[in-house]
């Protein structure tokens, strides 16, 4: 690269001398340009000629080659210079571009481990990831990346999980926890036993995902390459005929002139501004993403989804913390922690999502020898004899069958009414906690022009409607069995309007069929879930619905850039054309129709790179 | 099956979207990708004329960008 850039200089300098300075003989003038000429484009020269040998005509090169020489030929030298000058700047600054872009693009995924520290035989060994095995303990330094998935048996620390999720504040982790490969270790010193080997680890999936997103190529990039592959032999056809034809049907007509009109044409027959720039605004849509927490399996799915018009949410997990947990404890007549006690016993047998919960709400030590007569009524709820008295712990059933006069609740949610030897005494209320960005993900989606919001749950019909109308979405279906998700979906495929998209946001979990028959899978907190990342076509890393309208604007914005540039490309190119047919426009002009034009289109493109939060 | 390689020194787009359009092409290819960006290219195929159809694939990216080194990833 810096060759050339002397070259261009070296060439610039002598082609302005000459430029300005006019000797009376001008075959020096000539002579200067020639040699400019030499400096600067023998290089393409040269490769045009082998080009021709290996079969390969109508490339860039051998169009300029023609271009320029015919120039020479028709006696326009310093014309001929400036052609293969500016088609070597925009070359050198294109050639940049598509570098930096990759470059940025690798900074962005750097987060490849190069090394771990397996402990064997009381020694801590360095050796690649990949050679590691299940169930080897590794060490891991502050500062170091987590080279493979595994559970911390020792240590604590705060783990950066930037890179996979996007999220900049550090997680902390402690014994037993699961910790992911791809994030850095902050500050304590960790040992992990492995659980997965290297190329089924988190950061293999998804550098693998990442780098192999811009082979699955969008509607535009096809259209594109299909139409460069029509555009080039139909320009230089028409060139062609420009310089055979009108000199020989219109009277008066200078061969010469006719000759230099063709040759500009032929500058302009490169595609390479829409071939190029289409696919790097892609590809930097899919990189800008990425360092958000979004990964995007290809330009298809980017590109579809600006098209997004009926957003279909998953209830539990996607919207909900798909954790069930205590709201609410109504106590009557009795302290509230008292009641939670004797609650927390009688379910503690249990290993229902809501004893669990129960459980782990009242967090002490439960000492069993207190604990007579435990008798589970199915549908019903629990009675039990704790410290000698009778706990009644059910549902509104189960107080009409025992004859307690108890206050019924109008909460939603999963609600365990106590009555304490046969008196009642309050309620505990236990629901999924809707997430904290949810009702601002539903709004934000409204404002980006989504027409139509639902949720799907197999939740109870109380329980899902109150969700949906406190997030504010269109419609909701409740009570649906996996199945009958996947005949709601159809559906609202079928209800859609003929341009417009249906995404799908699930939790990964059983909702495999639905990911796939939508338009656009996504699927929500994918970290560590093996299942969310092979059935969706984008996955959000973290755990916030409203990514998915983070990931609409990029889609618009990407697809907004790629549209720019198919425009300004067409309009130039074809004005440009048009212009020098009638003898407007000359070789000047056709140079900026081809390098400034695709220099104009790269510098748009490199837009998406610099997609902040 | 999913084969990788790796393109070294591609430079020019549209010969990318040549390659790729080219590849696909070969017989027993059942899908072919190639992406300027990352420089690689995909093919898959079945197992059991891999050889000639990774020859053939090789011969095709010397015609079109006779610079490329191609490299198994």
């Amino acid at each position: 690269m810096k060759k050339k850039a002397i070259q261009i200089i070296v060439a610039l300098i002598l082609f302005f001398f000459s430029l300005i300075v006019s000797f009376e003989n001008e075959w020096i003038n000539n002579g200067i340009y020639l040699i400019a000429y030499i400096i600067v484009g023998l290089e393409i020269v040269l490769k045009a000629i082998r080009n021709i040998f290996r079969g390969k005509v109508f490339d860039e090169n051998f169009l300029m080659t023609i271009a320029t020489i015919g120039a020479f030929f028709v006696g326009d030298f310093a014309e001929a210079v400036a052609v293969i000058l500016f088609y070597q700047v925009g070359e050198l600054f294109q050639s940049y571009a598509v570098d930096k872009s990759r470059k940025s693009i690798t900074s962005l995924m750097d987060i490849r481990p190069d090394y771990a520290n397996v402990k064997r035989n009381n020694e801590i060994l360095k050796v690649d990831p990949e050679e590691v095995k299940i169930g080897e303990i590794i060490v891991i330094k502050p500062g170091e990346k987590i080279p493979l998935d595994g559970v911390i048996i020792e240590g604590n620390s705060m783990v950066d999980t930037s890179a996979l999720t996007g999220e900049s504040v550090p997680r902390e982790l402690n014994i037993g926890d699961e910790i992911l490969s791809g994030c850095i270790n902050k500050n304590g010193l960790l040992a992990v036993e492995v659980t997965k080997e290297f190329g089924e680890s988190t950061v293999s999936k998804i550098l693998d995902l990442v780098e192999n997103a811009s082979t699955k190529k969008s509607k535009s990039e096809n259209f594109i390459t299909k139409f460069a592959k029509y555009y080039t032999p139909i320009v230089v056809i028409i060139a062609v005929f420009l310089a055979i034809i009108p000199p020989f049907i219109i009277p008066g007509a200078i061969f010469s002139d006719w000759i230099y009109r063709a040759l500009t044409f032929l500058v302009v027959s490169c595609p390479c501004a829409l071939v190029i720039s289409i696919p790097l605004g892609f590809f930097g849509g899919i990189g800008g993403a990425s360092k958000v927490g979004i990964l995007v399996k290809g330009s298809n799915y980017l590109e579809a989804l600006a098209d997004a018009e009926i957003v279909v949410f998953d209830k539990t997990g996607t919207l909900t913390e798909g954790v069930f947990e205590v709201q609410k404890i109504e106590a009557v007549g009795i302290q509230k922690e008292e009641l939670l006690k004797y609650v927390a016993y009688v379910e503690s047998n249990s290993n229902h999502p809501i004893s669990i919960s129960i459980g782990k709400t009242y967090g002490e030590e439960i000492d069993n020898t207190k604990i007579e007569e435990v008798e589970e009524i199915s549908g019903h709820g629990i009675i039990a004899k704790i410290e000698g008295k009778e706990i009644i712990v059910g549902n509104n059933k189960l107080m009409e069958k025992q004859n307690i006069a108890y206050d019924k609740t109008e909460e939603i949610g999963t609600i365990l009414y106590v009555a304490i030897d046969k008196k009642y005494s309050g309620y505990i209320l236990i629901a999924d906690k809707i997430k904290q960005d949810a009702k601002e993900a539903i709004k934000k989606l409204k404002g980006i022009g989504i027409k139509q919001t639902v949720m799907l749950t197999g939740d109870r019909k109380n329980v899902g409607e109150k969700v949906a109308e406190e997030l504010n979405i269109d419609k909701v279906y409740t009570e649906l069995l996996p199945d009958a998700k996947v005949e709601k979906v159809e559906e609202l495929l079928k209800g859609k309007s003929l341009k417009g998209k249906l995404a799908f946001i699930g939790d990964g979990i059983n909702d495999a069929p639905v990911l796939a028959l939508s338009d656009i899978g996504i699927a929500m907190g994918g970290l560590g879930s093996d299942a969310a990342i092979e059935a969706a076509d984008i996955v959000i890393m973290t755990d916030e619905p409203s990514k998915v309208e983070t990931a609409i604007k990029i889609s618009k914005k990407t697809l907004r850039i790629v549209k720019q540039n198919i425009v300004l490309a067409l309009v130039i190119k074809v004005g440009v054309l048009i212009l020098t047919a009638f003898g407007l426009s000359n070789m000047w002009e056709a140079v900026f129709a081809d390098v400034g034009v695709s220099i104009i289109a790269i510098l748009n493109a490199l837009r998406m790179l610099k997609m902040s939060k | 099956m999913k084969n990788t390689y790796i393109l070294d020194g591609l430079e020019c787009a549209n010969c990318a979207a040549k390659i790729e359009e080219q590849v696909k092409k070969i017989e027993g290819v059942e899908n072919a990708s190639v992406s300027f960006f990352s420089r690689k290219m995909i093919i898959e195929c079945g197992e059991s004329n891999i050889d000639e159809i990774i020859e053939k694939a090789k011969k095709i990216v010397k015609k079109v960008e006779p610079d490329v080194k191609i490299k198994k990833a």
